[in-house]
């Protein structure tokens, strides 16, 4: 009788636990959009700022001169630059290695590959920032002599090879999900492998490769230290990869780092960019949510 | 062990009513008494226009196996162009390997080998050098389980024209139409060619499947038990198809259901434990066979 209660009473213990750490994880992500909201709130009722400015100015300029600016687009346009670059590196090199993997590799090969891939996902940001810098930078610098120190080309490159491995792992996943019959109905029309790769697979796995490529430059956009680290510290509203650029994200590690103080104008004005880049990486979360959903394909 | 098959009936216009009362009679009994009616004509006119029917397949001392397991010893049969052939057997039997190497589909399978003759036409086809994409599109395929492509009705059966040649939208369309057509479902779907193949019913999605399969237009159709996925109903109607079909088309057949054998198959092959046990004319092995494995296995006291 007394082992039952007790079981139960543990039984409820557990729940409850189980239930305090599901609330957790809920009451953070709620706790700091709150933080977010209310800081950028205080931004935007400051006397120097206006809400129309910081949509349309074409000037980000909040600790140089006597005036300050503060319109968001040199630093977005930054991120995009940046995101832009990576994705013209993860997401075709990505998909092709996920195709050569899921299809032609043998399987021997592949148990070598896919690890050796993931460990490219293991390596702290830093490391890229670095290699950016040390090793990208000066090469391009040979090939091409006008490119700056700081500059989104090398920044981008290493921001497109630590989101690779997200592509190439999500999408070898899709495309091994597909179900031989289908694969094996192709090939019995007189189809070769590189037309059931190319003509059956992908189209069947579409949603995980866009899933995965949105993943990626989800994480394109917030990525920070490489930027911080090789970017550059310059919001310019360009779109020339050579130069220096601040990012959303870039700009937000230099406030911190830097002597501004708590409740300033700068400090605040990097939560505003925070708001910002939450807005950014939420849409695009939610367009990869929707084309899974929307997408997915039933095979049964 | 060598078993060749005597002269099958050619295809005849009795087919369908053959079919209908093979369908009423679970047993197939009126529907080999039928067939066998029609054997004799056929066997006396065959003999008029000067003998048996030529091979598709010749298959000699072949063995299979999957890694360190044979799943097939030493098959000899003979595969008769433009008739249909049932193989049937227990599950395991080898039945499906051998369907399989016909159009080397087990070279997808890792570990799967085979050793002997099997000819198409006196042509080799497990050499090496043969061009095995050339080899599927002449000896297409039907699976067990419906398996169209998540694309349009339309794509589906575009698929495999596409691979081989640059074709007009309307010669396209007329090779859909005509596909479709031979696989009796285009009355059904004509209307909806654009939309996915998906949301058709299991039925319809094999006879899209066997559409698929002759827009290539090939010579051999292999079908790996393509209707036991099916209800009764679906059953029937694939029945009925492999029955228009096997005018034009050599056909062979897995099955697991021997009164679908009885009905749709001129020659049917029984396999136990990856030996070919007996082949030869359908009602022969079903009212007559020579073996007592195949007795027992056909009239169900086993299998």
């Amino acid at each position: 009788m007394l082992r039952r209660r007790i079981q139960r009473g543990l039984e409820r213990l557990i729940i409850g636990l189980l239930g305090a750490a599901a609330v957790l994880t809920i009451l953070t992500t709620l706790g700091i959009i709150g933080i977010l909201l209310e800081e950028t709130r205080r931004f935007f009722i400051m006397p120097e700022v206006s809400v129309a400015e910081f949509f349309f100015s074409t000037r980000w300029e909040p600790l140089l001169g006597e005036e300050k600016h503060f319109g968001i687009w040199p630093l977005v346009c930054g991120t995009v630059l940046v995101t832009a670059v990576s994705a013209c590196l993860a997401l075709p090199f990505g998909l092709i290695t996920a195709i050569y993997l899921s299809e032609y590799a043998p399987a021997r090969l592949r148990a070598v590959l896919k690890p050796a891939l993931e460990i490219l996902a293991g390596i702290p940001t830093v490391v890229y920032g670095y290699f950016a810098l040390a090793v990208l930078t000066p090469a391009l610098q040979r090939i091409d002599g006008s490119i700056e120190t700081y500059n989104a080309l090398s920044a981008g490159l290493a921001v497109g090879i630590m989101t690779l491995p997200i592509v190439t792992s999500l999408s070898e996943d899709a495309l091994r999900a597909v179900p031989r019959s289908l694969r094996e109905g192709a090939y019995a029309t007189g189809a070769t492998k590189f037309d059931v790769s190319l003509k059956v697979v992908l189209p069947a796995a579409l949603s995980g490769v866009v899933a995965s490529y949105l993943l990626a430059i989800a994480r394109a956009v917030g990525e920070t230290m490489i930027v911080a680290l090789a970017a550059g510290g310059l919001a310019r509203l360009t779109l020339d990869p050579r130069g220096q650029v601040q990012t959303m994200t870039g700009y937000m590690v230099q406030i911190f780092l830097g002597d501004t103080t708590s409740g300033g104008i700068e400090y605040r004005s990097s939560y505003a960019v925070a708001a910002a880049l939450f807005v950014m990486t939420l849409v695009l979360t939610l367009i990869g949510q929707f084309v899974l959903a929307r997408y997915r394909e039933e095979y049964e | 062990m060598t078993t060749t098959m005597p002269p099958p009936s050619p295809p005849s216009p009795s087919d369908a009513a053959t079919l209908r009362s093979a369908v009423d009679n679970p047993l197939g009994a009126v529907a080999l008494r039928a067939r066998q009616e029609r054997s004799q004509q056929a066997a006396a006119g065959e003999a008029a226009d000067g003998g048996a029917p030529r091979s598709a397949f010749s298959i000699r001392g072949f063995c299979s196996w999957y890694g360190a397991f044979q799943a097939l010893h030493s098959i000899d049969l003979e595969i008769p162009a433009n008739r249909v052939t049932a193989f049937i057997g227990p599950s395991g039997c080898g039945k499906s390997t051998l369907l399989r190497w016909m159009n080397r589909m087990n070279d997808l399978i890792p570990g799967a080998r085979a050793e002997g003759v099997m000819d198409l036409h006196g042509i080799s086809i497990l050499d090496k050098r043969l061009d095995v994409v050339d080899l599927r599109r002449r000896v297409g395929m039907v699976f067990q389980k419906p398996n169209p492509f998540p694309k349009s009705i339309y794509d589906n059966i575009a698929f495999g024209p596409r691979l081989h040649q640059r074709l007009s939208r309307a010669a396209l369309d007329e090779i859909v139409e005509r596909s479709l057509r031979r696989a009796a479902l285009w009355d059904e779907v004509k209307d909806r060619l654009g939309k996915s193949a998906l949301g058709l019913s299991g039925g319809q999605q094999q006879r899209l499947c066997i559409a698929r399969a002759i827009a290539v237009d090939p010579e051999i159709l292999l079908m790996d038990e393509p209707a036991s996925a099916l209800d009764p109903k679906s059953t029937h109607r694939i029945e009925e198809l492999i029955g228009e079909l096997r005018a034009n088309y050599t056909i062979v057949i897995v099955t697991h259901n021997m009164q679908q054998a009885a009905r749709v198959s001129d020659q049917t092959a029984f396999f136990y434990e990856g030996r070919l046990v007996e082949a030869g004319p359908t009602e022969t092995i079903f009212m007559n066979p020579a073996n007592r494995q195949t007795e027992d296995y056909v009239t169900g006291r086993f299998g």
